[in-house]
């Protein structure tokens, strides 16, 4: 169990690494630099600046025009030493001041809509292996494939239009104007449901199909082993046969599946974001990735990536915790 | 292990005097497969969707580029029947407030729909010149807008048209590459095992558990600042593939290990046959109706994430027209409500991809040699 | 009620599994019974009906299959006190719906049943305690911490060392022995009258099989309960068994006492059956006789008699068209073959 524990928390490090790398690299790819874009905006916009002191300055800051390996050291050596993660040039503040909060936001919609697909999909892909071949069970894996197949960001494009056409309804923001600086409170809350329920009930059941897809295949996998025949022999009925034996072996897959649901419902939050326009992670991605705003970009990019990570790294440990074979390896 | 038991121990037995029935494997695949009739509609509709794709020239009435600043934000106009085919002319007034152009579909003027009209020139497959469409105003110059126009006026239909080519030609092209990775780097994994395996196998988990949409986007935006849009289009295409091979490589590699242990692979080998032999006579024909299948379930995410790439602004770009580029138009709430036609694409994203799901499914079933 | 008791009458069984290839007729006439205490063997080559025709006693068919004819008498005894006058009832167990509770009290409490492979056939995720411990729970009125003291005694029973510990185990960390042990175990908590044994030592090496079908023999005759054991080796039957049912293609085509079987084999099939496997004392150069031929398709179940085409005693023109009837000897034996109906 230790050493599996250990096991998996090794293998986060050097995927961090790669990770940041990556990003590092990717985010260097474009040839201008951003300290250009930033210095020509500024002079475009008429303000009177020495345009080549300014642009050295910002050079030197940031290592800008040294041999990659040098600036992505020193953008490391900043995050891990004093939790640094450099420059967000259009927002002219650090990093870290601007985006813990909307990676907050970020984390407790994608956690809701895990939430919603999994309330969604446990009953009716139980449903649908119990009873295969009926007509809940075609119907279900219809609308299951019908939610892989139209993506969250398509969903909310066509609701959106419906809610406005119809109900004149706008959905935007995370809270009303009046609730945005209020303390946290019920009201508060229940305002930021009313604000993001559409969000997150769509991503819910974007991921949803997949899930009861998973779930009515591992239970029916389950269903014909002979540790079933075993329990009906003994004379327990149906119910609870399903109940104790194939569904609790068929959860497994079904807890190690939120480390392939999770990167899923992040990319869906990303897009929905600025489908929707809800001031989350996604809107200030592309935003800085179309301004080439390149230690804002990196670092949300890093971020998302690395809380994914951990979150599929506590899947593993709720599923070594539930399965014996592991935990007594 | 009742009933299959008895079935499989049997089956391959026969009576000594009753004849021996053989059949080539895409045969009983084919057959288990024409059962899913779910799947068997939707191989239709891909087939249907491909014919659209390779013959856009032919079949859109109009060029996918060609403005008019006459009829911007044109709606539909329904296709009727009195015994030849027409649509309504529009009049127009402009809207004060809204600084528009308002279209109301005017039934009495009527503009004549015929089949195989003269419009724009063309090459057949970059050959053949004509400029013969398949339908259109008989009169060039009266507009005919099935689908409605966008912001500039262009033609929705022909747009949608033009779009099925790129749309569905990257998900092809993007598979191709990541199914010579994923066979390449699956199969070494498989068959080697060991440290190259395990190096491998913590590559695809790596890219496998971070989300793919951010650094999509970074590589995205890297690539298509300063490229033109042919580039753009093999760079997305590239940065499709690279992301999606994992999932192939896992299904090869799997193959592979269940294979190597086999013992009709112990007796090729054993045979003296080389590892070339064994793995391209013995191994290959054993799983590539599964690798086909996981393959057909690829290009529907290959087309999806073109479109959210491109939907984003960070894909291909005009004037390439694929149907993320086509919503694109569609971003904002405002400009739905005002041309919910917009929207459209959306349908054929949809249809597109759900009939591949459903294909891809129902092969994946029918080539799987050990479903009841 | 003189001399001993019956306890199981199997009369005409026929189990179909409908499947869209066609239907398998995998127990097509099955006829056989049991006394209280006694101990049958069912015999045959792989896929001729026997796990069907266990499994059907119990209702555990799943579907597509479904017993579609014939009768499962089953005497239960109402009270099931020792020594008291038995009140036996007469229950027809291939009336009772597949999962019904009528079913359901009888599983387990009256009949239990040893599986094959005993690694599957535990859960692997539950440990054994928790899934001895469960029968007795479902069937008699006990309490958490009685059901765990007669599940520890139970398993020292049946040879399980360190039983208290062993409880909580899981399979996995059992070896093979050790878990069909468990197995058993699980099947005796409630002193059930009939034991269902399904090829119970095939999984396991051949000193541990020895060792469990002594186990079983010893059990069996401490509790008293009767035994089917399915097998697919003769050796093992003339070992443990008083009567045997020959299977072929789904019928049962020979039922003796097993030394009357061994002696004078009467069905054609069995005599080859017989010969097939070696004797010791037998002549060096005398060879094994396999029986010619392959069980043929299910599907295409061979008309008449199915073991006409492999049959070396086969008269044309009757044995491949009429089905030869169920004959009843004198000693009680039964044989369903031509060659013995008109005598």
């Amino acid at each position: 169990m230790l050493q599996f524990i250990l096991r998996r928390l090794l293998f986060i490090i050097p995927t961090f690494f790669v990770i940041s790398f990556v990003t590092f690299i990717v985010i260097q790819l474009p040839p201008s630099d951003y300290a250009q874009t930033y210095v020509s905006g500024l002079l475009a916009q008429g303000d009177n600046i020495d345009a080549q002191a300014t642009l050295k300055n910002l050079r030197d800051l940031y290592g800008i025009g040294e041999p990659a390996y040098v600036q992505y050291g020193k953008w490391m050596w900043g995050i891990l030493t004093r939790g640094d993660f450099g420059m967000a040039f259009e927002y002219q503040q650090p990093v870290s001041f601007i985006i813990w909060e909307r990676i907050e936001f970020t984390i407790v919609i994608t956690l809701a809509s895990l939430l919603v697909s999994w309330l969604i999909a446990f009953p009716v892909g139980i449903y649908s292996a119990v009873r295969q071949y009926s007509l809940g069970d075609y119907l279900s894996t219809f609308l299951a494939f019908i939610g892989i197949s139209v993506p969250s960001f398509l969903m909310a494009l066509v609701i959106m239009y419906i809610l406005f056409k119809y109900f004149n309804i706008t959905l935007g923001g995370l809270f009303s104007s009046q609730m945005e600086k209020a303390p946290w409170s019920l009201a508060k809350v229940v305002d930021f449901l009313q604000h993001t329920w559409l969000a997150i009930l769509i991503l819910g059941v974007s991921s949803t199909g997949g899930l009861i897809r998973t779930l009515r295949a591992n239970l029916l996998d389950e269903m014909h082993k002979p540790y079933v025949i075993t329990a009906r022999a003994k004379g327990l009925p149906e119910w609870k046969v399903v109940i104790k034996y194939p569904l609790r072996l068929a959860l497994n897959p079904f807890i190690s599946g939120v480390g392939f649901t999770l990167p899923l419902l992040v990319n869906g939050s990303i897009i929905i974001s600025v489908v929707m326009s809800l001031p989350l992670v996604g809107v200030m991605l592309l935003r800085s990735l179309q301004s080439q705003d390149m230690y804002l970009a990196g670092s949300l990019i890093l971020i998302t990536s690395l809380l994914t990570i951990i979150g599929v790294f506590l899947s593993d440990m709720l599923l070594a915790w539930v399965d014996p074979r592991i935990r007594y390896q | 292990m009742n009933t299959a038991g008895i079935i499989h121990q049997t089956a391959a037995r026969t009576d000594t005097e009753a004849p021996i029935f053989v059949a080539p494997e895409w045969k009983l695949v084919w057959w288990k497969f024409r059962k899913h009739k779910v799947a068997l509609i939707s191989g239709i509709i891909i087939v249907f969707i491909y014919l659209v794709a390779a013959l856009v020239e032919f079949l859109a009435p109009f060029s996918p580029t060609a403005t008019n600043s006459k009829y911007l934000y044109a709606p539909p106009q329904p296709l009727q029947f009195d015994g030849g085919l027409f649509v309504s002319g529009y009049t127009s007034t402009v809207d004060k407030a809204a600084l528009r152009r308002i279209f109301v579909v005017d039934p009495t003027q009527k503009i004549q729909v015929g089949f195989f009209v003269k419009g724009i020139p063309y090459k057949w497959f970059g050959v053949l010149p004509s400029d013969r469409h398949l339908f259109g105003p008989v009169d060039p110059t009266q507009p005919m807008y099935l689908l409605g126009a966008d912001r500039l006026g262009r033609d929705l239909l022909s747009r949608l048209i033009y779009g099925t080519r790129i749309s569905m030609s990257i998900g092809l092209i993007g598979v191709f590459f990541s199914l010579l990775l994923g066979i390449v780097l699956g199969g070494i994994s498989g068959f080697y095992g060991g440290m190259v395996d395990t190096l491998i196998q913590r590559t695809i988990e790596l890219v496998r558990s971070i989300p793919q949409i951010p650094l999509w986007m970074g590589l995205s935006a890297a690539l298509t600042f300063s490229i033109s849009p042919v580039q753009t289009y093999f760079a997305i295409t590239v940065i499709l593939s690279l992301l999606a091979w994992p999932d192939l490589a896992r299904a090869v590699r799997g193959r592979f290990l269940s294979l190597r242990t086999e013992d009709f692979v112990m007796a090729a080998r054993l045979d003296g046959a080389s590892q070339w032999r064994i793995i391209f006579r013995h191994m290959l024909p054993a799983f590539y109706s599964h690798i086909i299948a996981t393959l057909t379930l690829t290009i529907p995410s290959m087309i999806l994430a073109e479109t959210a790439l491109s939907f984003l602004g960070l894909g291909l770009r005009e004037p390439v027209v694929s149907w993320g580029v086509l919503l694109q138009d569609a971003q904002d709430i405002r400009s739905i409500a005002t041309a919910p036609w917009l929207l459209i694409p959306t349908l054929a994203v949809v249809i597109a991809v759900l009939a591949l799901n459903f294909f891809g499914d129902g092969l994946r079933d029918a080539a799987d040699p050990y479903a009841r | 009620m003189e001399g001993p008791e019956l306890l199981l009458e199997v009369k005409g069984l026929k189990t179909y599994f409908f499947l869209d290839e066609g239907t398998v007729k995998a127990v097509e006439g099955a006829d056989f019974s049991l006394l209280r205490g006694g101990t049958l063997g069912i015999v045959g080559e792989s896929g001729c009906g026997k796990t069907v025709t266990a499994y059907s006693i119990t209702q555990l068919i799943e579907s597509p299959g479904r017993i579609v004819e014939g009768q499962i008498l089953f005497h239960r005894r109402l009270n099931g006190v020792e020594g008291s006058p038995a009140t036996t009832e007469v229950v027809d167990l291939a009336k009772l719906r597949p999962g019904s509770r009528s079913i359901c009290e009888i599983r387990g409490s009256e009949i239990a049943m040893v599986f094959q492979e005993p690694m599957t056939a535990l859960s692997p995720v539950h440990t054994i305690g928790d899934q001895i411990m469960e029968v007795i729970l479902l069937h008699r009125k006990v309490s958490k911490k009685e059901a765990r003291e007669q599940t520890v005694e139970m398993l020292r029973h049946v040879g399980i060392p360190k039983s208290e510990t062993r409880l909580d185990t899981y399979p996995f960390q059992l070896s093979g022995g050790m878990r069909q042990r468990a197995m058993i175990a699980m099947a005796l908590m409630c002193r059930p009258s009939l034991l269902i044994a399904d090829e119970p030592t095939t999984a396991l090496d051949v000193t541990m099989q020895a060792q469990i079908l002594e186990l079983m023999k010893q059990l069996q005759r401490e509790m008293g309960m009767a035994v089917i054991l399915i097998t697919h080796n003769l050796g093992v039957v003339a070992e443990v068994c008083e009567q045997v049912a020959v299977m072929y293609l789904g019928e049962v085509v020979e039922w003796a006492d097993v030394e009357a079987l061994f002696a004078d084999p009467l069905h054609p099939y069995t005599q080859a059956l017989l010969r097939s496997i070696p004797k010791l004392g037998q002549s060096k150069k005398g060879r094994l006789d396999p029986i010619k031929g392959m069980v043929p398709d299910p599907y295409n179940r061979p008309g008449g008699c199915p073991f006409h085409p492999r049959c070396a005693q086969m008269i044309a023109g009757r044995c491949d068209q009429e089905r030869p009837p169920l004959v009843r000897r004198p000693d009680g034996r039964t044989v369903r073959c031509v060659l013995y109906a008109d005598s």
